[in-house]
């Protein structure tokens, strides 16, 4: 599903080197994560991954299905099946939630070749996935993000990654600012989606999220690379021990 | 005698050129108003009040000339139930009008200059001629002094149907003037909407009397055609408990100047005027000037104006707010605020407070900004292209100026509109 190799990253502006060579191979129905302390270059992998400006591959690649990635621009990406959930997802005033979510799913099967989905069936469909998420009616109706709360915000991440149906979900430290009872409504929203054609990336600092979103595979990330891999049991390890002790070893 | 004429100051060549309508009540005013053009003078580049707008094409005595682009065709307030005052070229069409008799307001033209109207006698001009100190606004006096036609709108109830003056053009090279005015008698209350082209130049003047817990409610939607010029005034003056709120909407137009000058008088009194703007293009050039004055107690006002400009194009905001001695509790708002979508458009704003009461509140702010990168990135995320997703930006930009509208149907209008402009004039 989703092949990066050998990528490199450095910052446009700066010359500083963030990812130093990035190995990573998500299969369809798999959700890998990636722990790592600050720093490691988690966001960046998945800000570069989604085509944010500001930086600048200096090789490797990252591919979806075969598709190379990293020439489409951000729009593109999407519309071929990537999806980020922000770590900070951005207020937009004056644009109406419901307004933004119609306008992004009928753009995409637009680039797509399909058929754009009615007002009427947008709404039925939008509004059964809204009330899994406990969503309701008035949320849809402010303007993007805009005075909601840090739950809120990621409730509102999934509910476009249900309506998208993307073949490929990053997951950008959802879990930084839930308390639990958000997390486990944001990790139920994320495990209805799970299925065989879908994979999921799960960047996440802390082992906790991956209690509620059951990984199969989980990477450790430090200093711009992965240094190890391993089954859910490497997460507890990180929450029993911190990073310090697989760093040690690595070394 | 050829000598005379080649010393000719632009402001005679202006009035050489126009040609005063006599006969009537109104030749007092128009008179008066001649006089005090031929003391101040047309605005000229070196005027303070015209540091950002050159008032050169609006001045010369030479017509100009704008392509018909057949924009009258364009429905606008179609869904709403409207009494439609039809100019073409700056001249009444009865035919092509709504019959004028209607129930809680009498609707005169200016033209015809009906005997009996002395409120309209007390009215012409007196608003436009108050509204000259402390700044001078020499095209409004000549508007009062040359204008042949227009509307005098009495109203005395609360009519259902809002008023709806259409400006039709029909020919390339044509001048118009048209003075309106208008008086609410205490409680009354009505809408204006004003839509069309008018003519390649235009000279406006809107003279509103609100009396005692009357309001006073205008939207209207000017531009279209590219080559078009415009000098606009809104001179009003309120009266106690009451309310007036104006909005313009502004698409295209070489050169637009709107002014509104706005006198709040009685307590508790609310006025609130705002904008939206959309210029593409180096020679587009708009100028929202508005002066507030607060001579009572515990009034409100509010202006709010948003501008996106891009190639190249030029926006402007000069906006004072004056607080006289003893206007106590005035809460006193500004706003304006640029999109500019690239680096070569400018806008340039003169934002003024003067204060002579000590219990005010009185805050203004102005602002000029690119996109919101964050929220483009955002947008393309979610598979939203990137020029769209600027459309959206640009939308979401102008909405906090649309909002100000109140009726929900004229505000989705003016969305509506904004969004065939963005459409249209897409990349």
């Amino acid at each position: 599903m989703l092949s990066i190799k050998g990528l490199k990253v450095k910052l446009e502006d700066e010359d500083k080197q963030i990812l130093k060579g990035v190995d990573l191979e998500v299969e369809a129905g798999k959700v890998h994560a990636i722990m790592g302390p600050n720093g490691s270059g988690k966001s960046t992998l998945s800000y570069v991954l989604s085509g944010k400006d500001g930086y600048e591959v200096t090789g490797g690649s990252a591919s979806l299905e075969g598709i190379d990635l990293l020439d489409m621009e951000p729009e593109e990406r999407a519309a071929a099946g990537l999806f980020l959930a922000f770590q900070y997802p951005v207020e937009i005033p004056g644009v109406g939630n419901m307004t933004f979510l119609r306008t992004a799913v009928n753009a995409q099967r637009k680039a797509r070749g399909e058929e754009e989905m009615s007002a009427a069936e947008f709404l039925k469909v939008v509004r059964a996935r809204a009330k899994e998420l406990k969503i309701d009616a008035a949320m849809l109706k402010r303007p993007v993000n805009v005075g909601f709360s840090g739950g809120e915000k990621k409730r509102n991440e999934i509910l476009q990654m249900a309506m998208l149906e993307p073949k490929m979900c990053i997951l950008d430290e959802t879990d930084s600012g839930l308390d639990v009872d958000a997390m486990k409504l944001v990790a139920d929203g994320v495990n209805a989606l799970r299925s065989e054609g879908r994979g999921f990336l799960v960047i996440t600092h802390y082992q906790r999220l991956l209690d509620h979103i059951q990984p199969d595979v989980v990477h450790i990330m430090a200093d711009g690379r992965i240094i190890k891999t391993g089954g859910p049991e490497l997460a507890i390890e990180v929450e029993n021990n911190g990073y310090a002790g697989i760093l040690a070893e690595v070394a | 005698m050829a000598d005379l004429a080649l010393k000719q100051t632009p402001t005679e060549a202006m009035i050489g050129s126009l040609t005063l309508p006599v006969g009537g009540w109104s030749d007092t005013a128009r008179k008066d108003a001649l006089a005090r053009l031929q003391g101040m003078g047309l605005p000229q580049r070196r005027d303070e009040y015209w540091k950002y707008t050159r008032p050169d094409t609006l001045i010369q005595p030479e017509p100009v000339s704008a392509a018909l682009r057949g924009s009258d065709d364009v429905a606008l307030f179609d869904q709403i139930d409207r009494i439609k005052i039809v100019f073409v070229d700056g001249v009444y069409d009865a035919d092509a009008s709504d019959d004028l008799a209607q129930e809680g307001i009498t609707i005169d033209r200016l033209a015809d200059m009906p005997t009996d109207l002395h409120w309209a006698r007390d009215l012409y001009g007196t608003l436009e001629k108050n509204g000259q100190t402390p700044v001078a606004r020499p095209l409004a006096v000549m508007n009062t002094a040359f204008a042949p036609d227009g509307m005098l709108i009495r109203v005395t109830g609360k009519p259902s149907k809002p008023v709806n003056f259409i400006y039709r053009r029909r020919t390339e090279i044509a001048d118009a003037m048209l003075h309106h005015c208008i008086k609410l008698d205490a409680g009354a209350e009505m809408t204006l909407l004003e839509n069309g082209p008018v003519a390649a130049r235009f000279n406006g003047v809107l003279e509103v009397e609100v009396g005692d817990q009357a309001a006073f409610h205008h939207v209207r939607a000017q531009g279209r055609d590219h080559e078009q010029r415009a000098a606009t005034h809104i001179f009003t003056r309120l009266g106690t408990e009451s309310a007036f709120k104006s909005f313009t909407l502004t698409a295209n137009g070489m050169m637009t100047r709107n002014e509104c000058v706005i006198e709040l008088t009685g307590d508790d009194a609310a006025a609130h005027v705002a904008g939206a703007c959309v210029g593409d293009g180096a020679d587009f050039h708009h100028d929202d000037t508005v002066f507030v004055t607060h001579d009572a107690v515990n009034c409100e006002s509010r202006q709010v104006f948003k501008k996106v400009l891009r190639n190249g194009a030029t926006g402007v905001f000069q906006g004072k707010i004056l607080v006289k001695e003893g206007a106590q509790k005035t809460d006193g708002y500004q706003i304006s605020q640029s999109l500019l979508l690239d680096g070569d458009s400018q806008f340039l704003a003169k934002p003024e407070l003067e204060i002579y009461a000590d219990d005010v509140a009185c805050s203004h702010g102005s602002t000029s900004g690119a996109i919101d990168e964050d929220a483009l990135f955002y947008l393309q995320s979610r598979g939203v292209p990137a020029a769209k997703a600027t459309d959206l930006l640009t939308l979401a930009f102008l909405a906090e100026a649309v909002a100000e509208v109140e009726d929900e149907t004229l505000r989705d209008e003016m969305t509506g509109r904004l969004t065939s402009w963005l459409e249209r004039h897409a990349g």
